[in-house]
């Protein structure tokens, strides 16, 4: 008796687990054909973002360091105003080209000041940026809160192509057919503008982009949104992650180096047992 | 233990011969991994998967020690120290970061590979069951060590992730809620469950290396399986294992390390999840919580009960997840055909692959959202892989007729090899 029982634990275990599998498929099935899921509004405006080509791109890809100091002064411009890039310090700019007057500069001009603490007056101030301050953080009182920027393009799905549609996409209205079905987005709500690129559909933040040439360019590229947002789309590659090109580089070198050692251990290999069937 | 004609290690070097006659580690190791242990010659490349775990820890150990010299381990500082202080002030420290995260996946693929290996080959059975039982030993400390390590850079899905995972204890009738506060060390992971993460998640590899070499001194016993399934039966059927298989480990080594690389130079990120770039906020939940994907299959099963029958659904969940894994220790039990290989079982190699083909279709689900049509498809996918252990391969090692099996190891190589 008791070594039947121990034989058929496993039926009874595994048929446990099967039965209460086999209730909740039941379920899920009865639920499937009850109640089908109702279409949601963001599987029926929610896009994914448009195609995006960057010469940072693929294995081989490298910075092109004139659209990134481009894409810096559409962030300083227009981003900066409520959006941190709080993982970067200025210094970190020299990267970009910028020689060290012109990154001192750049900190010392910056909008918002390093917050200092009196440690006499206990009291708080605030003092200029200097090249090895990170970019300070902002603090905004409005709807919504702007995430910080430095790591935007790695914290999205294909970040880059993201942020480009994301802010050339403010024009793009819901269709016809949708509005049928979600018939309050015909007016999006006071505060909140429509975009499909946006996760939740209605976003806080107001269309930042709006005209050509909203930003100066002194290299002579004309300032479209379309471009604007490109340049700003690159810069922000580069906060992502400033190693990127060190990385592909040394990733090159490293293959070369295993491609060979591979040759030879293959050769090791067949030597070592050129002898011996196996 | 070992064959009666294995090597015998003759020091001809004066200073390792005053070495060994006063601490015998020379002897240790060339009887371990040297030309003192006889392996079958037969052994495929499938075979390389065990080496290749161990090369995958060392490099996991090397990363993670130096990346522990520059990480903050508070809730304050971490997501900083990652993302700033190792990605871009460290020297090397974005290749140390992304060696470590993608070691962990390399980590997964390779053992997931030498698991099956041992599945299909049953490599669990006698005289190996304390190698298949410390090998699921080692197993469970990895997952372990591997879901705390992924909290510590305190992102999104590092913070959610702890909050998920810790919840398991809840499901624990009666004092489930009193023993996740006391795993956390508060109400919701903070400083407390960081810090303990981070010191257990610097403890339990050095665990695993001790989990391991008790693994190959107990595979050192019968020696190493083989594709016949057949045993060694005399000097013919074995080689020493160095240079023999050094050097077929070595090529495996590099093919390895070439994968490796170009995950790590060039898709650091594909694996990961962009959540994770984001710090961490109690108060703002992620729209689809997801483990890494070493996970999913097991997640798969977590989710797949959704109904409260006796027991609460969750309850059920959580110990199924834990029941799929820990129904691994009486897999040599389970199994009772006299049979090891499954190229000699034709129906066990069916079940086998269907098996591989379910645990793929688990894995694609806990990927998935939680809708409907993952959940019915987890449902079918995670029952059947409770009666392929508990069902199917008890039944199938009693009605099978295996096919015949070569005489020896060496008459297979030679009827393989045509001479």
């Amino acid at each position: 008796m008791t070594s039947l029982f121990i034989k058929s634990i496993k039926f009874l275990v595994g048929g446990g687990f099967i039965l209460v599998l086999l209730i909740a498929l039941a379920g899920s099935v009865w639920g499937v054909i009850n109640e089908p899921a109702a279409e949601t509004a963001e599987h029926a405006m929610h896009k994914h973002p448009k195609e995006l080509k960057l010469a940072s791109d693929g294995p081989l890809g490298k910075f092109d360091l004139r659209q990134l100091q481009r894409g810096f002064l559409v962030y300083k411009e227009v981003c900066a105003a409520c959006h941190s890039l709080n993982l970067v310090s200025f210094r970190n700019l020299k990267d970009l080209g910028y020689t060290d007057p012109e990154v001192k500069k750049i900190a010392k001009d910056w909008a918002v000041k390093q917050p200092v603490f009196d440690e006499k007056g206990g009291t708080w101030g605030e003092r200029d940026n200097v090249p090895s301050d990170r970019f300070p953080k902002v603090y905004y009182p409005g709807t919504g809160t702007p995430p910080d920027l430095s790591l935007i393009t790695k914290a999205r799905h294909d970040g880059a192509a993201y942020v480009h549609s994301l802010l050339t996409g403010y024009n793009e209205k819901p269709s016809a057919e949708a509005l049928k079905h979600f018939p309050e987005f015909a007016k999006t709500p006071d505060g909140m503008h429509f975009n499909p690129y946006f996760a939740n559909l209605n976003i806080a933040m107001p269309p930042p982009l709006t005209q050509d040439g909203q930003v100066q360019y002194s290299d002579g590229t004309r300032a479209t949104v379309d471009q604007m947002s490109t340049d700003v789309a690159a810069f922000l590659v580069w906060t992502a992650e400033p190693t990127l090109q060190t990385r592909r580089t040394a990733g090159w070198a490293v293959l070369a180096f295993l491609i060979v050692l591979g040759f030879l251990t293959y050769g090791a290999y067949r030597s070592v047992w050129a002898g011996v069937k196996h | 233990m070992s064959f009666p004609w294995a090597k015998h290690y003759e020091p001809k070097n004066p200073v390792m011969q005053w070495v060994d006659s006063r601490l015998p580690l020379p002897r240790f190791v060339y009887n371990a991994v040297g030309a003192g242990y006889p392996v079958p010659r037969n052994l495929n490349y499938w075979w390389n998967f065990g080496v290749l775990a161990g090369v995958a820890l060392v490099c996991q150990l090397i990363t993670g020690i130096v990346l522990a010299m520059h990480f903050h381990s508070s809730a304050a500082g971490a997501f900083d120290s990652v993302n700033v202080g190792i990605m871009r002030d460290v020297n090397a420290g974005w290749f140390l970061r992304f060696a470590h995260a993608n070691g962990a996946s390399m980590f997964f693929v390779v053992i997931y590979i030498h698991m099956f290996r041992g599945l299909y080959y049953g490599s669990y059975k006698a005289p190996r069951e304390m190698v298949w039982l410390l090998g699921v030993v080692i197993f469970l400390l990895l997952m372990a060590t591997a879901f705390m390590g992924y909290v510590l850079p305190w992102g999104q899905m590092s913070f959610w992730g702890a909050q998920v995972i810790t919840g398991f204890f809840s499901a624990i009738p009666v004092v489930g809620d009193w023993v996740r506060v006391w795993l956390l060390g508060g109400y919701a992971p903070d400083d407390a469950a960081l810090n303990r993460f981070f010191s257990l998640h610097y403890l339990l590899p050095f665990v695993i290396a001790g989990a391991v070499i008790l693994h190959i001194w107990a595979l050192h016993i019968p020696g190493s399986s083989n594709p016949t399934g057949v045993e060694v039966k005399g000097e013919q059927d074995t080689v020493p294992f160095h240079p023999y298989y050094t050097a077929k480990d070595g090529l495996g080594v590099v093919v390895f390390l070439i994968l490796f690389s170009v995950l790590i130079f060039f898709a650091p990120d594909y694996l990961g999840h962009p959540d994770n770039y984001i710090p961490a906020n109690p108060l703002s939940t992620p729209a689809h919580i997801v483990p890494e994907w070493y996970f999913w299959p097991f997640y798969a099963i977590l989710r797949a009960f959704t109904a409260d029958f006796i027991l609460p659904a969750k309850l059920w969940g959580v110990l199924a997840m834990f029941g799929s894994i820990l129904l691994l220790f009486f897999l040599p039990w389970l199994d009772k055909s006299p049979v090891r290989s499954g190229s000699y079982r034709p129906m066990y190699k069916v079940a086998f692959w269907v098996l591989v083909a379910d645990v793929l279709v688990l894995g694609y689900c806990g990927g998935s959202p939680a809708e409907p049509l993952y959940v019915i498809l987890s449902q079918i996918a995670a029952a059947y892989y409770f009666a392929h252990f508990l069902i199917i391969v008890p039944i199938i090692s009693h009605l099978e007729t295996p096919k015949p099996l070569p005489g020896s190891i060496t008459e297979a190589v030679l009827a393989k090899t045509g001479a």
